[in-house]
C-alpha cells in the first residue's frame, strides 16, 4: 500500500480550510489541525445545527462529518457510503470527521443505520442538487443536462466539466432543495456492494488514536480507585507513601470522597503510587450486598404485583382453560462490558474553557456534564471524540468523564485518567441480572394457546433516561423478544416486576433488551417444541406463520445448516429465531460436548434479513463478532458480589472467548431485501445464548435455564444432581 | 505469597531465613539497629506480622489452624497501646526465645520461638531495637478464635515440655565456620524446619525425618534434604544459592506461594556469604527420601511456538498461560516465567501446581515484583484449572495426573 | 536509568527497574500503537517483538530487557514480505472492528509466520489464543493468517 492510499483510506485528518466552500446547512469554519491521526473535531462554533454532514472547499476537498461514533461497527464506512452514493463521489475522495456534540447524537441500540438511512442520503442528494445547479448556471444550461460522477460535474453535450470544488462557493449561496430526489435502488453504485472499511489501514498500522492514546502537551497521567462498594466513602489514605513514589506528582480526592486519583508522569508511577496509597474505605450501606441476596430479591419478585403493558386477550384465563400448561424459570447474571480499551478520559480545565478528549457514545451528555462540573457555559467546552476501542454499551455511560473532570478541575495541567482493568471490571455499570418466568397454555397437540411472561429486574431506562420510563413504570426495552416477536399468540400477557438491586448500578449492554429476552423466549419455545415432540424448526415456523420475513429466514437457515440432514456423530444442533433491532435472523449452532464443561462450537449458520443492506461484508462481520461476544457471556461470564464488592477483577477471572474456543466456521447469509435497513450491531449477540443453550440442551438432554451456561457454580450443582 | 484466602502455615508457619553477621559475636554494649534489621529479615518477621498489603508489622494476619481455630498475628510496631511499645527488652526477648509474652501469655507455636531461641539474647535485643524504629500503628488485630482446649494458653506449658524452646548451642568444631553459620541460619532465625520437616504427633518437629518435606496449609513444603531424587541432591551449589537469593534458578523454576514470600521478605535481603553458608549446610544434611519426588521432565521442542489443541487443558494453557510461560515453558517476559525443571510441575501429584494456578504467586525481587495472577474464584471452573494442571504435568513432565489428587489439592487443608 | 533499543533507536529513560516496557513505550517514548488491556499478560494487546519473538510488553520489566531489540507495531518493516503480507491480508479481509486489539494481533501473527511458514488451524489457534479480541474478529484473523502465509512465500 502506498502512502497516498493509506491517507485516503485512513480518514486521516487533513488541515481544514477556513471559510469559503460549501458546508451543507451550516457554515463551519474549521480550526486547528492535529498532527496525529484520529477523529478529532475541534472548536465547533456555537450555532451548529444538526444535519451538517458535508463540507466541500474550493480546493475540492470533500469532508464528511459523521454523526455516529466509530467503535468497531463500521459505521464510518457505511455512513460515508450513504452520503457518497447520493452526492456522486468515490469513497477514496472523501475524508471523515466525527461530529462534535450539539446534534444530540447517541450511538447505541443498533440505531445508526436505521435512523440515518434517510437523512444521510438526503444530505448527499441536496448537496449534489445545488452543486449541479451552480455548474449549470455557470454554463448557462439546464441542470438536467448535467451528469455527476466521482466529484465531477459533466455537461455531456459540450463535454465541459467542473469539479465540486470549482462550484462549492457558488453552491453554498443557493437554497437547499426541500426534498431532493433520491436514487432508485437499482441505480446504487455503492449501497449494497461490499466496500472495504475506511478505517482498516490506520488501525492495522497502530496509528488510530483512541481515547487512551490522546497526548496533549503538558499532560499528566492518573489512575483511579473508586470505593469498591457503591455508596461508600474514603476513610483514610497514606498520601506521603504515594508521593514518595518516583514520578508521582499529585494525590487527588473527589469532593464526594468516593474516589481517589494518583497522578504521575506516566501510568506506572501513578499505579505504584495508588498501591502505596493503601486506601481504606467506609463501605457505607451496601456492605452486605452479595450475589445470593440479589437473586433472592429477583426470585421473590415472581410473586406479587407487577406492571402489565399492552396485554393481548386474557392470557390468564386462556391458560387456565387450556388443555395443559407449562412453565419455566430462567435466570441471567450481572455482566460487565470489559471493552478492550480500558476506561479513560483526558480533560484540561482552565478558567476560560475546558477541553475533553474521550471516546463516548453520548457526546452531548459528556459535554453537558463538563459544563456543570466546571461551571463554564457549554460553548466553552470542547469535546474531542476519539475512536472507541469497544463500546458494547459501556460508553453510553459517561460517569468516567464526570470523574475525570472532578479530578481535572483540581489541577492546572491536562489530566488523563486511565483505569486499570481491575477498576474497569469492578467499577463497571453492569448489565442487570434478571429472573423470568414464562407460562404457556397448550392445546392437545402441545401448541401454544396463550403465554404469560413475567420479567423481574431493574428498569435501566429509569436511571439512564427517566422520561422514557412509562407512567406505569415500564421500561420499553424489555419488550424486545417478549412483546415484539416473530410469533403470534392468541393471548399474551407480559408482566414486569421492577426490582433494583441495591449496591449495583445497572446499565445497557450490547443487545440490550433483545439479548435478555431472547435467551428466555427462544429457550422456552424450544422446550415447548420438545415437549410436543415436534421438530424445533417446524414448531417455530407454525408460530411465526403470520410473519413471512421470519419464516423465510428460518427456512433458509434450516437449508443452509442442513437441519434435515443427520447430525454428525457426537454433535448436536440448536436453533433460534429472532426479530430485534428491526432485523430478522435465524441461526443454527452445531456443537459437540465431550464433557459437561466443554463446548466445541463447530459451526454457526445464520440467515439475516436486515432490510436494505448498506455494506454487506460489514454486516457479516458484525454478526460474526456479535455472536462471539455473546458466546463469551453465554458460556462464561457472570459478575458476582460479596460484601458489596465485585469478585471478578481482570481477565484471569473474567473470561473472554479466545480464538481456540471460537467457532471454526460462521456462515452468514444476507437476504435480498428492499425494506428499510434494520440494526445489526447487536443482532448476533442476542442470538448467541439461545442458539447455544438450545444446542447444549440437545447435546446433554437437559435444559439450560441459567446463564452463564458453564458457570462454575452451576457445574457444581450439576455434578451433585 | 501475599494474598487473601491463602493464609500461611497454621501454627507451623514460615520457612527459611538467615542472618548477615559475619560472626555471632560476644555481647555488645548497645543494641545495633542495623544488625537488628538484618536479623529481623533473616527471621522473616514481616511476612507473618503483616496483613497482605497492609501496614508492615501491624499484625492481623490470620493463620487458620486446622482443628484448632484461627490465630491472628499480633501488632509488633512500637505503638504503646496496640503494639509492643511498652514492653521491656527482656519481655521482648522472652517472647521471641521462649514464647512467653508479658502477662504470662504463652504464644502458640505459630511463633517459631523454639528456632528463634538459637539467636542470642543480644541478637534479639537488636531486633527489638530495629522494630522500635518502624512506624507505629494503632491496628488491633482480631482476638484468636480457638476451640477448647486449645483456647487455654496454659496448655502450652505442657507443649513446651515436650517440644519446647531449644537454645543457642555451640559451634561444631568438626565443621567449617561456613557450615556452622549455615546451621545457625537454617535452624535458627530461618526456621526452615518449621515448614520443611514433618511434625510429630504432638506437632513437634520430627528429628528423624528432618527436612524431608511435608504438607503445610495444603501446600507441599518440599524435601530440602540432599536426597538425589526427592530432595535437592541434584542441585548445584550455584543453582541453590541463586534460588534462595533470587527465587529462581534455571532448570529448577521459580519459588512460588509461601516460598516466594520467604524469598521476598527474608532471603533476598541476605548477603551472598550467608546464602552460601546455608547452601553448605543444606547440602550436608542427612538425605531423606520421600514420595513426593518430581517426575522426569519431558522436553517440548524449544522454540516451538505452537501447542497441541486437542484438549481443554491444552487450549486453556495456550490462551491463559503461554502468554508468559511460552508453549515450550521457557518463559516469554522474564527468566522468572521459565518453568522448565520446576518441581512444582509434577511433584506430589501436582498439589502445588494446582494451588498456584488457583491462587497465583508474588515474588519480590531486587528489581520489583514478579506476579503470576491467580485464576480461581472467577469465570474459570475448578475443573478448568485442574485441566490446565493436568496438561502441564503431561506436556512438560512424564507425570500421570490423577483427578482425585488434583481435586484434593484444590480443596486444600 | 535504563537504556532500550526500540525500532532501531536507542532510548535512555529514567524509570524504576520494575517499570513494564509498555508504559515506557506509551507514556515516555510516545509509541502508543502498543496498547494497554490488562497489565497481567492475559490479553495480548501490548504484544511487541523482543529479538523477533512476540512478548507482552505489560509484563516485561525494563530491567530485564538488557540489550534485546524491541520492535513495536510502528517499527515493523513494510518491506519485509511477511509484514507486508499480514497487513495486506488484514485490509483485504476487513479484519478490524474497533481495532484496539489489532496491533497486538498483527505483531503476534507476524511472529508466528516468522517461525511457522505455513501454519495449520491448530497452530494458528495455539499461537493466537493469547490475544483477545472483544469484537470477535477471530475467524477473519485466522483466515488472514492463512492468506498472508500463502502470499508471503
Ligand atoms: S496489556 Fe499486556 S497482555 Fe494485556
Ligand atoms: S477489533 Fe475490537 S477488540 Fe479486536
Amino acid at each position: 500500500m502506498t502512502r497516498a492510499e493509506k491517507n485516503l483510506h485512513t480518514g486521516r485528518r487533513g488541515i481544514l480550510l477556513g471559510g469559503g466552500g460549501l458546508l451543507l446547512a451550516t457554515l463551519w469554519p474549521a480550526a486547528s489541525s492535529r498532527a496525529a491521526t484520529g477523529m478529532l473535531v475541534e472548536d465547533a462554533p456555537a450555532p451548529f445545527a444538526p444535519n451538517t454532514y458535508i463540507r466541500i472547499t474550493p480546493d475540492n476537498r470533500i469532508t464528511l462529518i459523521l454523526p455516529n461514533i466509530e467503535m468497531g461497527q463500521g459505521i464510518y464506512t457505511s455512513s460515508v457510503m450513504l452520503i457518497a452514493e447520493e452526492l456522486g463521489v468515490d469513497l477514496a475522495q472523501v475524508e471523515m470527521e466525527a461530529a462534535p456534540p450539539g446534534s444530540a447524537e447517541i450511538t447505541g441500540g443498533s440505531m445508526s443505520i436505521m435512523t440515518e438511512w434517510m437523512p444521510l442520503r438526503q444530505a448527499g442528494a441536496a448537496a449534489r442538487t445545488v452543486l449541479v445547479q451552480a455548474a449549470a448556471t455557470r454554463w448557462g444550461v439546464g441542470p438536467e443536462s448535467c451528469a455527476v460522477g466521482s466529484g465531477i460535474i459533466t455537461h455531456a453535450p459540450s463535454g465541459r466539466t467542473l469539479t465540486f470544488g470549482d462550484v462549492a462557493v457558488d453552491a453554498s449561496k443557493l437554497p437547499l432543495p426541500k426534498e431532493p430526489p433520491l436514487k432508485a435502488a437499482t441505480d446504487y453504485r455503492l449501497i449494497g456492494k461490499p466496500q472495504h472499511r475506511l478505517d482498516s489501514a490506520v488501525k492495522v498500522e497502530g496509528a488510530a488514536v483512541f481515547g487512551i492514546d490522546v497526548r496533549v502537551p503538558g499532560q499528566k497521567i492518573g489512575t483511579v480507585a473508586a470505593c469498591p462498594v457503591v455508596g461508600g466513602t474514603l476513610r483514610g489514605l497514606n498520601r506521603d507513601a504515594a508521593m514518595a513514589v518516583r514520578g508521582v506528582v499529585a494525590v487527588l480526592v473527589t469532593d464526594a470522597k468516593d474516589a481517589v486519583c494518583v497522578v504521575g508522569e506516566h501510568y506506572w508511577a501513578a499505579r505504584k503510587g495508588l498501591q502505596a496509597l493503601r486506601v481504606e474505605w467506609n463501605v457505607g450501606p451496601n456492605g452486605d450486598v452479595n450475589t445470593r441476596t440479589i437473586y433472592d430479591q429477583l426470585h421473590e419478585g415472581l410473586k406479587g404485583p407487577a406492571i402489565v403493558p399492552s396485554p393481548k386477550g386474557d392470557a390468564e384465563s386462556a391458560i387456565a382453560k387450556s388443555h395443559a400448561s407449562y412453565s419455566a424459570i430462567y435466570q441471567q447474571p450481572l455482566l460487565a462490558h470489559a471493552p478492550m480499551e480500558p476506561i479513560n478520559c483526558t480533560a484540561h480545565v482552565r478558567p476560560d474553557g475546558c477541553d475533553v478528549w474521550t471516546g463516548t457514545q453520548v457526546a452531548d451528555r459528556a459535554r453537558d456534564t463538563a459544563s456543570e462540573i466546571t461551571g463554564l457555559p457549554k460553548e466553552k467546552i470542547t469535546l474531542h471524540s476519539q475512536y472507541i476501542g469497544g463500546g458494547f454499551g459501556r460508553r453510553l455511560e459517561h460517569e468516567y468523564v464526570t470523574q475525570c473532570l472532578h479530578f481535572a478541575k483540581q489541577v492546572n495541567y491536562p489530566l488523563k485518567i486511565v483505569w486499570s482493568r481491575e477498576e474497569d471490571i469492578t467499577r463497571d455499570r453492569y448489565r442487570p441480572a434478571y429472573v423470568d418466568e414464562v407460562t404457556a397454555g397448550l392445546n392437545e397437540k402441545g401448541r401454544v394457546t396463550a403465554i404469560k411472561h413475567r420479567v423481574v429486574g431493574p428498569a435501566v431506562v429509569a436511571r439512564w433516561d427517566p422520561p422514557e420510563l412509562t407512567k406505569e413504570g415500564y421500561d420499553e426495552d424489555l419488550s424486545v423478544a417478549t412483546l415484539v416477536t416473530p410469533y403470534s399468540y392468541d393471548a399474551y400477557r407480559l408482566e414486569f416486576a421492577r426490582r433494583e438491586a441495591p449496591g449495583v448500578i445497572t446499565a445497557w449492554w450490547r443487545g440490550v433488551g433483545g439479548t435478555r429476552g431472547l435467551f428466555v423466549v427462544e429457550g422456552f419455545i424450544d422446550e415447548l417444541a420438545e415437549r410436543a415432540g415436534v421438530d424445533k424448526v417446524a414448531y417455530r415456523r407454525e408460530l411465526a406463520k403470520a410473519n413471512p420475513r421470519a419464516v423465510a429466514v428460518l427456512d433458509q437457515v434450516a437449508k443452509d445448516a442442513g437441519w434435515d440432514t443427520p447430525v454428525p456423530n457426537g454433535r448436536a444442533r440448536g436453533v433460534a429465531l429472532q426479530f430485534a433491532f428491526g432485523s430478522y435472523m435465524a441461526s443454527i449452532a452445531e456443537i459437540e460436548m465431550p464433557a459437561p464443561d466443554t463446548v466445541l462450537i463447530h459451526r454457526v449458520t445464520a440467515v439475516v434479513d436486515c432490510g436494505q443492506v448498506v455494506n454487506p461484508d460489514q454486516v457479516i462481520s458484525q454478526i460474526e463478532g456479535g455472536l462471539i461476544f455473546g458466546f463469551s457471556a453465554a458460556l462464561y461470564n457472570e459478575i458476582t458480589l460479596e460484601n458489596g464488592r465485585v469478585q471478578e477483577s481482570n481477565f484471569n477471572t473474567w473470561r473472554v472467548m479466545r480464538m481456540n474456543e471460537a467457532p471454526r466456521r460462521i456462515d452468514v447469509r444476507l437476504m435480498d431485501s428492499r425494506e428499510d435497513p434494520g440494526g445489526i450491531g447487536e443482532v448476533g449477540t442476542a442470538a448467541a445464548a439461545p442458539v447455544l443453550a438450545n444446542a447444549m440442551a440437545a447435546a446433554q438432554g437437559h435444559r439450560y435455564r441459567t446463564l452463564p451456561l458453564l458457570s462454575p457454580r452451576n457445574l457444581e450443582k450439576e455434578a451433585v444432581r | 505469597m501475599m494474598r487473601h484466602g491463602l493464609s500461611r502455615p497454621s501454627f507451623l508457619l514460615a520457612l527459611l531465613a538467615g542472618t548477615s553477621l559475619m560472626s555471632v559475636g560476644p555481647a555488645q554494649a548497645a543494641p545495633s539497629v542495623e544488625r537488628g534489621e538484618y536479623l529481623a529479615r533473616a527471621a522473616d518477621c514481616e511476612a507473618c506480622h503483616t496483613v497482605p498489603g497492609g501496614v508492615p508489622f501491624a499484625g492481623g494476619r490470620a493463620f487458620p489452624v486446622p482443628g484448632m481455630g484461627v490465630i491472628y498475628a499480633p501488632n509488633i510496631t512500637p505503638d504503646p497501646d496496640h503494639g509492643i511499645g511498652k514492653w521491656t527488652d527482656d519481655e521482648f526477648v522472652r517472647s521471641v526465645r521462649e514464647g512467653v509474652s508479658p502477662g504470662w501469655k504463652h504464644l502458640y507455636p505459630a511463633m517459631p520461638y523454639p528456632a528463634y531461641a538459637r539467636m542470642s539474647v543480644d541478637e534479639v535485643k537488636d531486633i527489638r531495637a530495629w522494630l522500635a524504629t518502624v512506624p507505629p500503628s494503632a491496628n488491633t488485630p482480631s482476638p484468636n478464635h480457638l476451640k477448647f482446649p486449645f483456647s487455654i494458653r496454659a496448655m502450652m506449658v505442657g507443649w513446651n515440655l515436650l517440644n519446647g524452646p531449644a537454645s543457642s548451642y555451640p559451634d561444631d568444631p568438626q565443621k567449617s565456620a561456613e557450615w556452622n553459620r549455615g546451621r545457625y541460619l537454617v535452624e535458627g532465625p530461618g526456621h526452615c524446619a518449621d515448614c520443611h520437616s514433618p511434625r510429630t504427633l504432638t506437632y513437634g518437629l520430627s528429628a528423624d525425618r528432618a527436612f524431608a518435606g511435608t504438607v503445610v496449609n495444603g501446600l507441599r513444603a518440599y524435601n530440602i534434604s540432599p536426597d538425589k531424587s526427592s530432595g535437592i541432591g541434584g542441585w548445584s551449589d550455584e543453582a541453590l544459592a541463586q534460588y534462595l537469593s533470587t527465587g529462581h534458578a534455571d532448570g529448577h523454576g521459580t519459588a512460588s506461594a509461601d516460598m516466594a514470600e520467604v524469598i521476598s521478605f527474608s532471603l533476598h535481603y541476605l548477603t551472598p556469604a550467608d546464602i552460601h553458608a546455608m547452601v553448605v549446610y543444606l547440602h550436608d544434611l542427612k538425605p531423606q527420601s520421600s514420595d513426593d519426588a518430581a517426575s522426569p521432565p519431558r522436553k517440548p521442542a524449544a522454540g516451538d511456538d505452537t501447542l497441541p489443541q486437542a484438549t481443554k487443558g491444552a487450549r486453556l494453557f495456550a490462551s491463559t498461560c503461554a502468554g508468559c510461560h511460552l508453549p515450550d515453558g521457557s518463559g516469554r517476559q522474564s527468566p522468572f516465567a521459565n518453568i522448565i525443571g520446576s518441581r512444582t510441575l509434577s511433584a506430589d501429584g501436582g498439589r502445588n501446581l494446582v494451588r498456584i494456578i488457583m491462587n497465583g504467586s508474588t515474588l519480590t525481587t531486587a528489581s520489583g515484583n514478579q506476579i503470576m495472577p491467580g485464576f480461581a474464584g472467577g469465570n474459570l471452573s475448578q475443573r478448568d484449572l485442574n485441566d490446565i494442571a493436568a496438561f502441564v504435568m503431561t506436556h512438560f513432565t512424564e507425570a500421570t495426573p490423577s483427578e482425585d489428587k488434583l481435586n484434593a489439592a484444590a480443596k486444600g487443608p | 536509568m535504563q537504556t532500550l533499543r526500540v525500532n532501531g533507536q536507542t532510548h535512555t529513560v529514567d524509570v524504576d527497574p520494575d517499570t513494564p516496557l509498555l508504559w515506557v513505550l506509551r507514556d515516555i517514548i510516545g509509541l502508543d500503537g502498543t496498547k494497554f488491556g490488562c497489565g497481567i499478560a492475559q490479553c495480548g494487546v501490548c504484544t511487541v517483538h523482543l529479538d523477533g519473538r512476540p512478548v507482552r510488553a505489560c509484563a516485561l520489566q525494563v530491567s530485564q530487557i538488557g540489550d534485546g531489540a524491541i520492535t513495536t507495531i510502528e517499527g515493523l518493516d513494510d518491506a519485509d514480505p511477511i509484514v507486508h503480507a499480514v497487513k495486506k491480508a488484514w485490509i483485504d479481509l476487513d479484519v478490524v472492528q474497533c481495532g484496539y486489539c489489532q496491533p497486538g494481533q498483527v505483531m503476534a501473527a507476524v511472529g508466528l509466520l516468522k517461525t511457522v511458514k505455513n501454519p495449520t488451524d491448530d497452530q494458528i489457534d495455539s499461537a493466537m489464543s493469547g490475544n483477545m479480541c472483544r469484537c470477535g474478529t477471530y475467524m477473519r484473523i485466522r483466515k488472514a493468517i492463512h492468506l498472508a502465509a500463502g502470499e508471503a512465500v
